[in-house]
């Protein structure tokens, strides 16, 4: 089974291991905690669940550093958890109470946090976040900060409008962005293959020149270890990965959806494949793990969760007063925005900015599709070693955002990663 | 002090917030190498560099989506729609990314959307729009479209400083036509203040950008017949500066609502309503309006000029309501 290929080449660490087998089980447990809410018609609106996916949010949001970005869409509650935002928050989100993140304006995962856990909230029109964690990373990389911002789209949210300028204008800046396509084969009712005319939504990266992966989302080592590549890629700045994560939605778009239109055949090749109890598997087999140290993280996880689910039921919902209130910061005394630098301000402003307009871009527009021969785009790139001395460097390039001194930290080869072939071919494959 | 132009006087704001503060970046089509299609970057990108003054692929959605990201990290970026008419094309990420994030979930987006708007130089029906009220229906957004120099540069700069996400119009009619000594340096004109441009007691006329000429050519020929016309240049759509606009209705008793804008949905409907809730007992006429017809904008000469308003049309108008 590929999943082990996988699994053998990685060198994570034991507490590495058992960090995301934790947080993968806390995803599911935070998740389980909202169902029996929902059911207590303790939830106000909807319940997007990401049973089956949490290997996924888990293992890429893991990948980051903690000064890295996120944009989550409203399944990653996994990624959230990573990032460390307490259950409570989640908790108090979906009941729209006043101690919420967002005091009860918004619900479910729609928020976010700009100040420490650097998490810009979803947005339920897909795609638009692409363009913005883009710019994220282009204010990074302005500002010297050296962060790469993550976020994730469905197979239904690689098909908008902004998806493609998103990433374009990601791939033409060469931003630090890492893009995780989860493609759980079903966008609310309508299976991907009646969607996208493509076997892998990967092969959307080449349109834009992009190196991308597909790895199978269920397996929580193969999905950290390519979000981990892909992030110091990007933080090296060969500009933005897509990666394919192959996956299933094992529970309907929301709690009112039992997802009658799912094959049989399908829910089940995928119900074998829980993410949870293959990585359990593997941790046990590896002597990571054993019973008792399972039954730890239970009762730690069970005990937190008690703790953090009594608090949202005991927390009021907001006065109804406060629905006019905020609709503009008032100024400096409501937000103080000031950037943090991480670099000379006086580079930024004239004498030492000033530039001769370039007119010719070096390069441009000679991308490889999803190989590692990406196009070396952008005003001031360094080239590959072949045409650096092809080309004469203008001098104006010294001081452009893109500049890179060295060469990629990271060298693996790394194009598409085997995933398993049923997987990839799975009952809703074609 | 030296006149300068509409145009110029966006350059300088530009500039001059550019210098000032490394926060504040440009971003949009053909804004760098080119400097802008109108030429209000002319420059910028020598003085700035590639860093600060962003060439972008022809992707609106994208330039928001990336303007407001580079927000979120503490930059003031301003993102310039080539031709303000495809502000459209953004409109999802405007109105509800942008706008909501105060009020959602406590993250200002402090970012000025820019562009040429408004007819009268036979653009066609997708270089001419005043799209201002698609957006004046967005609580989180502010709306600012200048019709002077000296407005346009101090209310560019008091954009780019504001905390929240400012749709700010430049008439393309003026850009080139309209000449004003202005004060060299710093200042700047608040935002939500209206202008009074020329005081009356028979009637008040509600204007803004192009319109207020016509409005003031007007009240000229209105005044040789005796009839002394109070214009106020509103400056600012969102906020509405109310108070600007009762006191002098309270005083007239009467008001004209000129806008180069189409007839239904206009502002005027919505300063209608201010005034029937607020002014009902000072209104001695019905609220006029003179508007573009509700088409959209045509291109030949011929059928632009009956599209627009005009002074006479305005005349007309406020003879009219002066007789009540």
């Amino acid at each position: 089974m590929p999943a082990t290929e996988t699994r053998a080449k990685t060198k994570l660490s034991r507490q590495q291991h058992l960090d995301l087998y934790y947080y993968m089980r806390l995803n599911r447990e935070v998740e389980e905690t909202m169902t029996k809410l929902f059911r207590q018609n303790k939830i106000v609106g909807g319940l997007y669940s990401s049973l089956g996916q949490e290997a996924i949010s888990v293992g890429t949001a893991y990948a980051l550093e903690k000064r890295d970005w996120i944009a989550p869409m409203i399944r990653n509650i996994g990624a959230l958890l990573v990032k460390g935002v307490p259950p409570r928050d989640i908790f108090t989100q979906h009941m729209a109470k006043y101690t919420s993140p967002t005091k009860g304006k918004d619900g479910t995962s729609h928020f976010g946090d700009l100040d420490h856990l650097h998490i810009i909230s979803p947005i339920s029109m897909l795609g638009d976040l692409i363009p913005v964690m883009t710019g994220v990373a282009m204010a990074g990389r302005y500002l010297g900060q050296k962060i790469v911002a993550m976020t994730w789209i469905g197979d239904g949210g690689s098909s908008t409008g902004v998806f493609h300028e998103g990433l374009n204008l990601a791939a033409s800046q060469k931003a630090a962005l890492v893009l995780i396509l989860e493609n759980n084969l079903w966008a609310y009712s309508t299976p991907v293959r009646r969607q996208v005319p493509l076997e892998n939504l990967a092969d959307r990266a080449k349109a834009y020149g992009i190196s991308s992966y597909i790895i199978d989302g269920n397996d929580a080592v193969a999905v950290y270890t390519a979000a981990k590549d892909a992030v110091e890629r990007a933080r090296a700045g060969e500009g933005p990965i897509l990666i394919e994560a192959k996956t299933f939605r094992r529970r309907g778009h929301a709690q009112h959806d039992p997802a009658e239109y799912v094959p049989a055949e399908q829910r089940e090749f995928w119900e074998k494949r829980d993410p949870i109890t293959l990585y359990e598997k593997f941790l046990m087999d590896e002597k990571v793990l054993d019973a008792k140290g399972k039954k730890e993280i239970e009762e730690k996880l069970a005990a937190l969760l008690d703790k953090e689910r009594e608090f949202a039921e005991g927390s009021p919902m907001p006065p109804p007063e406060f629905a006019a209130e905020g609709v503009y910061c008032t100024g400096p005394e409501c937000h103080d925005l000031q950037p943090k630098w991480e670099r000379d301000v006086k580079e930024l402003l004239p004498p030492k900015s000033c530039v001769e307009p370039v007119w010719t871009v070096e390069g441009f527009g000679r991308g490889k599709s999803s190989s590692r021969e990406n196009a070396p785009i952008h005003f001031g790139d360094t080239l590959q070693t072949s045409e650096q001395a092809a080309v004469e460097k203008p001098p104006e390039r010294a001081s452009t955002p893109t500049k890179r001194e060295t060469k990629p930290a990271v060298k693996t080869p790394v194009k598409k990663k085997p995933v398993a072939k049923s997987a990839a071919r799975g009952k809703a494959g074609r | 002090m030296t006149a300068i132009t509409f145009l110029e006087a966006i350059k300088q704001a530009l500039f001059e917030e550019m210098a000032a503060d490394p926060r504040v970046v440009l971003i949009g089509e053909d804004v760098g190498v080119y400097g802008g299609a109108f030429k209000t970057s002319e420059g910028l990108l020598e003085k700035f560099g590639w860093e600060r003054v962003i060439d972008t692929p022809i992707s609106e959605s994208a330039i928001i989506g990336a303007a407001c990201g580079m927000s979120y990290l503490g930059l003031r970026p301003v993102a310039e729609m080539q031709f303000i008419d495809f502000i459209a094309c953004c409109f999802n990420q405007l109105t509800n990314f942008v706008a909501k994030g105060h009020y959602l979930w406590n993250a200002p987006a402090p970012i000025v959307v820019r562009g040429p708007s408004g007819g009268g130089v036979h653009g066609g029906p997708f270089h001419s729009a005043n799209p201002e009220m698609y957006f004046l229906h967005t609580p989180g957004l502010k709306i600012v479209y200048p019709s002077t120099p000296y407005d346009a540069k101090g209310l560019l700069k008091a954009s780019i400083r504001d905390n929240n996400p400012v749709l700010f119009f430049e008439h393309k009619f003026l850009y080139r036509r309209i000449k004003e000594e202005i004060p060299a340096g710093d200042y700047i004109v608040p935002l939500g203040k209206a202008a009074v441009r020329r005081e009356g007691k028979h009637l008040t006329i509600l204007s803004y950008a192009a319109m207020m000429y016509t409005s003031l050519e007007a009240a000229e020929a209105l005044a040789k017949e005796g009839i002394e016309v109070e214009v106020i240049d509103l400056r600012t759509l969102l906020p509405l500066d109310e108070e600007t606009i009762l006191q002098s209705v309270k005083k007239t008793n009467k008001c004209l609502v000129v806008h180069e804008d189409t007839k239904t949905g206009g502002i005027a409907g919505e300063i209608a309503a201010i005034l029937a809730e607020k002014a009902f007992h000072d209104m001695d006429g019905p609220l006029m309006r003179v508007t573009s017809l509700d088409t959209p904008v045509p291109y030949a000469p011929t059928l632009e000029e009956a599209f627009l308003p005009n002074a006479k049309k305005v005349f007309t108008a406020a003879k009219e309501l002066a007789r009540f």
